[in-house]
């Protein structure tokens, strides 16, 4: 560009990194936190760098667990965790592979009417039918299972909405072209449509497995037994109303072992964080 | 929204559409039917029996003052979280968006709190603005500021809508340095050459041209307030205190639980669902006429 740019370049530089800062900081101060002993932390003397503790907090939370509160060690809450988060990715991903396939390569009569029950659950989380959907999950005997605790999460349009806009792109010539080679729809789907969709597939699942790993108030209802615990839900427990029971530095070292997962998929798969965002949002 | 090759027959087709309708039916459309039916139901003191009784649980909502106090605070709750998350990542994007050195680093180290949990998140802040080892809530009280969200409402109120702007930067920050980097750099290189100063360039030609993503934005950080924030209230607040932080998803939550109230806790999903249809009905509307664009 023709002007002078040097003085923006530094504004640029000034606010992106105070905007850095802003976005660190609490999970820094939470880092430190659970690098110290508890007393340090009640005193309100915690300092800005780690402490010596750091090893004996993970250690203790990961295998032992708090003595009072959550009873569980944090090791077997990540496993929920991941468990419920892959169900939640992997059967979304499956449901609406096939049922956009369906609603794309087929025409048969209550098409329109299927797609448009599907898409009315676009936006409608499960937060506003939270008690009917609790009724059912335990009048089928799921609570306390994995299934009880995916299954329906899974219920909504999302997935199918950004299968359906992306096989439309493909271009009519690859179904004719399978069709002279004699491939009928099966193979036409496991051949051609899931081979081209892969970084689709890859994108959603990213997406997905953070929305799973992060669910809060479903896993809340639906477990009832210790040992179903999701690691989200444990945080909450750990910290009770009166602070001197609350070990502080065990539930900050559960925060950051909350944060890890998620927070390294957006960071080690970025390109398809960014694009599972944007496209499953348009 | 048509292919012109296809195939044809019906069995297949639905078996492929079996497993997402199933899913849909039994754990949508049925608890939510429920809600709408139990919205309508009374239930006496000691669950024994029930009675159809109209719109009474939604006129009784609509005289309860705490409903009306939740609605309040839903809406301050949300105007504050979008004004401030979506200002914010806005002056974020437009300085990433500069060709500076760096400008992919900075990307990557504002995106990661997208995936922080909402639950998470609160825990975050609570810990350093609680009133007795909080970091923060200490240096306030040095400067001799007084800071208790514990009892006063609107420093909790506060401390919520920090919380819930620092997870949901991240979100409109993507979405906004996506749009001004798809803006055409001719249209800014134009103003140069007529002479227009960062500033009025900003406003003149770089906002109107995000009036689609700025729209898009904002309903999506509504849903983002009316929903997903539950994790932040409930482990900061837990809606207190006495109700100043209760959004109207946290009073279905509090007055469901334990089943004391369900026709009332079903009458307020019930609303919340209507409202919820209101948005996606806006966000479709401009979604297609984006597309015919």
């Amino acid at each position: 560009m023709v002007e002078d740019r040097r003085l923006g370049d530094i504004i640029a530089y000034v606010i992106l990194s105070i905007g850095v800062l802003i976005v660190a900081f609490p999970v820094w101060l939470t880092f430190v936190a659970s690098t110290w002993d508890a007393a340090t932390i009640i005193n309100g003397q915690l300092p800005l760098y780690p402490g010596p503790k750091l090893f004996e907090n993970y250690y203790r939370i990961l295998f032992v667990g708090t003595s009072g509160t959550t009873r569980e060690p944090v090791l077997g809450m990540m496993l929920n965790s991941f468990i419920m988060a892959m169900a939640i990715a992997i059967g979304k991903i499956f449901i609406s592979v096939l049922s956009a396939y369906a609603v794309v390569y087929y025409r048969f009569p209550f098409r329109m009417a299927a797609f448009w029950i599907i898409f009315v659950t676009l936006m409608l989380p499960v937060e506003v039918r939270i008690f009917p959907t609790f009724k059912v999950v335990s009048d089928l005997n799921m609570l306390d299972t994995y299934q009880g605790l995916a299954v329906p999460l899974i219920a909504s349009a999302t997935g199918t909405l950004l299968f359906r806009q992306f096989f439309m792109t493909i271009p009519d010539e690859l179904l004719e072209a399978s069709r002279i080679d004699g491939a009928g729809p099966f193979r036409f789907f496991k051949d051609t449509v899931i081979p081209l969709s892969m970084t689709t597939i890859a994108a959603l699942f990213v997406i997905q497995f953070i929305y799973g790993w992060n669910q809060y108030l479903w896993p809340l209802l639906v477990t009832t037994k210790d040992s179903m615990q999701t690691i989200v839900i444990a945080i909450k427990k750990m910290i009770v109303t009166s602070d001197a029971l609350t070990e502080w530095q065990l539930a900050m070292a559960t925060a950051m072992l909350a944060m890890l997962p998620p927070v390294l998929v957006v960071i080690l798969m970025q390109r398809l964080f960014v694009k599972g965002l944007v496209e499953t949002e348009k | 929204m048509q292919k012109n090759a296809y195939f044809t027959g019906l069995t297949i087709p639905l078996l492929l559409l079996l497993p997402q309708l199933a899913i849909t039916v039994v754990f949508f459309y049925w608890p939510a039917s429920q809600a709408v039916w139990q919205s309508f139901l009374l239930q006496d003191a000691f669950g024994t029996s029930t009675e159809f009784v109209w719109f009474e649980n939604y006129q009784m909502l609509f005289s309860d003052p705490g409903y009306l106090k939740a609605f309040i605070n839903t809406a301050i709750f949300s105007t504050f979280v979008c004004v401030l998350s979506l200002s914010i990542a806005l002056l974020f994007a437009v300085m990433a968006d500069r060709a500076i050195r760096g400008a992919e680093i900075f990307k990557t180290l504002l995106i990661w709190p997208y995936a922080v949990a909402p639950a998470v998140a609160g825990v975050l802040w609570l810990f350093m603005f609680d009133p007795s080892l909080g970091m923060l809530a200490r240096g306030l009280s040095d400067m001799g500021i007084a800071w208790n969200p514990r009892l006063n409402g609107n420093d909790a109120m506060l401390l919520v809508i920090l919380a819930a702007t620092w997870k949901q930067i991240s979100y409109n920050f993507l979405f906004f340095l996506a749009g001004l980097q798809s803006i055409p750099k001719s249209v800014i290189e134009a103003a140069v050459i007529d002479g227009a100063k960062p500033w009025r360039r900003f406003w003149t030609i770089v906002f109107p041209l995000l009036s689609p993503t700025t729209f898009f934005l904002l309903v999506v950080n509504i849903v983002y307030v009316f929903f997903d924030t539950f994790g932040i209230i409930d482990t900061i607040t837990g809606g207190g205190p006495s109700g100043a932080t209760e959004t109207l998803v946290y009073k279905v939550f509090s007055d469901g639980k334990g089943g004391s109230n369900l026709g009332g806790s079903a009458a307020q999903s019930v609303v919340l669902l209507v409202m919820v249809i209101g948005m996606t009905a806006v966000q479709f509307k401009f979604i297609e006429r984006r597309v015919s664009y």
